[in-house]
């Protein structure tokens, strides 16, 4: 707001210097005056919104797309220029132009939809699964102090294991099914998703939790309509962290674990290494990569969405 | 220290509020309440035997320099923390807190963040979108409902918890220097609304500012803490015929009574 807009002594400051002098608004002329106020109040209020500039379309959609399109026009040149380089014989690392081709060929086969939406599949079922057993490990852990002390570490442990490491296990107890991929996939993501949480009760601003309990919000309902929603950035850095661990420990997952029938992307690559099919290998590679990026495109666009609404966005430079 | 302690005036020269205690007892009692952050060496005294009594309906400002335990108070009062000695009586179901800075729930828009106050309530959902509309209204900020917090000024937002307290509908109405970072036109009006407020439900309000003319013009006593301790120092009544006035002649006059005695208190302090 703007300095005292009435000649009024501010908080503080001695006050005597007025006493007495200019002259005395009558004590009547009251409501009137109030409703003046209230007025222009209101003018300042509104005064108060900037109005942001947004700009066009057409413009955003060039910003956002450029350094995309430039980032790729330099891997393939960089790609192109190794090949060129001969190192390698042709059959071997597949130049972007072979390999464009037979990913352009594949995309035109029903079977290489089939395989996405088996790869997909999984990494659905498995994230979901790992969401639940996050959140409810997070939240026993962060609501139960004992658990905390026992279990807190452990968690971060988990994070550092690469999930490639349990698959001998996973094998052992399930065969080479299924249920051993998501059981890895869980194991992947789940801890980041469950630190995510605690993260975020814990940093849960001190005044929002006495706001809530001055309002008489205790325990269960203090946790839903403070703890929870206050913990929700948090949440989503966890979800996209685990995101990451959930897709590598897949890829690791359909390339140990090969089911009959299944055909799947990391299927895919294995076979095509054993096939010394390099074109397909790659093309293979490229799909897994946008597949990974465009998801964690999702959750940036979920989290940039919150911090929005949040007023959390920072200056866009 | 060697600020002497006045006990606090127990006869508030309003009659009226002065019957009203006597039949109910105070609204809120503070008896020798002494608050220690830290322990032992590292411990700070930020509250040191600190009794004051506020009646039903009575409107008690207080005040003192920044960091003399105001905060601290109203904190104890509200049970957000537990005093180290003394004992304090208020009905903790029927006290509705302003903070110093808004805290408002940032996930929420604006009309939520007041039917919070009627959620834990259990008020049902239509009732609480309306009366939620209403007590913006109260603060001037219809139509601001659906706006987030972060879309607002600070003083709006101080408004919004303003509203969102008022929501609470309870006896005892605790605010921490709640108009600190308004303009004055917006503090002069929130007055009188706070004023009207006050009157038409008979609360009781313990209010923290520095300002002393805001405490001469909305206050029914005026109680002066002291810093490191803070103790209770002094306890003006005041006497002023309401509706008053900030810019008035007899608050200015009493406003520079008190900061006097203010100064002397400053005076002590640096010797
Ligand atoms: N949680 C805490 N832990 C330790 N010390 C604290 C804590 N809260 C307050 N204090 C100390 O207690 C003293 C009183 O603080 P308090 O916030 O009550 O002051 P205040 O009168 O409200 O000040 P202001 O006018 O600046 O808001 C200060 O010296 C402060 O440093
Ligand atoms: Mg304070």
């Amino acid at each position: 707001m703007a300095a005292d807009l009435t000649s009024q002594g501010t908080a503080g400051r001695p006050s005597e210097e007025r006493s007495g002098k200019g002259p005395e608004v009558a004590v009547d002329a009251r409501t009137p005056q109030a409703d003046i106020h209230a007025r222009q109040l209101a003018g300042l209020d509104a005064l108060e919104l900037s109005v942001g500039q947004r700009r066009g379309f057409a413009s955003r959609l060039w910003s956002g797309i450029w350094p995309v399109a430039s980032a790729i026009v330099i891997v393939l040149a960089v790609w192109q220029g190794v090949v060129l380089a001969g190192w390698w014989p042709e059959y071997v690392f597949a130049g972007p132009v072979t390999t464009l081709t037979e990913l352009a060929d594949r995309m035109g086969e029903a079977e290489f939809y089939g395989a996405v939406a088996v790869t997909m599949r999984r990494a659905v079922v498995g994230f979901a699964l790992a969401i639940a057993v996050g959140l409810v490990v997070g939240a026993l852990v962060s609501r139960i102090r004992p658990l905390r002390r026992a279990v807190g570490s452990l968690i971060t442990g988990l994070q550092t294991m690469p999930s490639i490491a349990w698959f001998p296990l996973a094998i052992l107890l399930f065969g080479l099914t299924e249920s051993a991929i998501t059981f890895v996939v869980i194991l992947g993501a789940a801890p980041s998703i469950a630190n995510g949480l605690i993260a975020g009760v814990d940093y849960t601003p001190p005044i929002l939790l006495r706001a809530g309990h001055m309002l008489g919000l205790r325990r269960l309902s203090l946790y839903r309509h403070v703890i929870l929603p206050a913990s929700l950035p948090s949440f989503l850095a966890g979800l996209k962290q685990g995101w990451a661990f959930a897709w590598r420990s897949l890829m690791a997952g359909e390339l140990l674990v090969i089911i009959a029938n299944q055909a799947s992307l990391g299927e895919q690559l294995h076979f095509a290494r054993e096939l010394a099919d390099s074109a397909g290998l790659l093309a293979t590679m490229i799909v897994i990569l946008v597949i990974g990026i465009a998801v964690d495109l999702l959750f940036g666009a979920a989290d940039t969405a919150l911090r929005r609404r949040w007023g959390l966005h920072q200056v866009t430079t | 220290m060697t600020a002497p302690l006045t006990p606090p005036l127990t006869d508030p020269l309003n009659g009226q509020t002065a019957d009203r205690a006597a039949r109910r007892g105070p609204a809120v009692r503070l008896e020798s309440v002494s608050k220690v952050y830290g322990h032992g060496t590292n411990g700070l005294l930020a509250l040191d035997g600190v009794s004051l009594d506020v009646a039903p309906g009575e409107f008690v400002c207080l005040l003192g320099a920044s960091g003399c335990g105001k905060s601290t108070l109203l904190s104890l009062v509200a049970g957000l923390d537990a005093p180290t000695a003394g004992t304090i009586e208020a009905d903790r179901d029927r006290v509705a807190m302003m903070f110093q800075e808004p805290a408002l729930f940032p996930w929420l828009t604006v009309s939520a963040n007041v039917e919070m106050a009627l959620r834990a309530k259990g008020v049902a959902k239509a009732e609480r979108r309306s009366r939620a509309a209403e007590f913006l209204r109260i603060v001037h900020l219809d139509g601001f409902g659906g706006k987030r917090p972060h879309e607002l000024s600070g003083g709006m937002r101080q408004r919004v918890a303003l509203a969102r307290a008022l929501a609470q509908d309870a006896d005892v109405l605790l605010m921490d220097e709640p108009f600190g970072a308004l303009d004055a036109m917006t503090r002069d009006l929130l007055h009188d609304e706070l004023e009207r407020i006050w009157r038409e439900r008979s609360l009781s309000v313990l209010f923290v500012t520095h300002n002393v003319r805001e405490a001469v013009r909305l206050g029914d006593r005026v109680v002066l803490l002291s810093s490191r301790p803070g103790r209770v120092v002094r306890d003006f009544p005041v006497t002023l015929e309401r509706p008053r006035r900030t810019d008035s002649a007899e608050v200015a006059r009493q406003a520079a009574e008190i900061t006097d005695r203010l100064r002397e208190e400053v005076l002590r302090h640096g010797r």
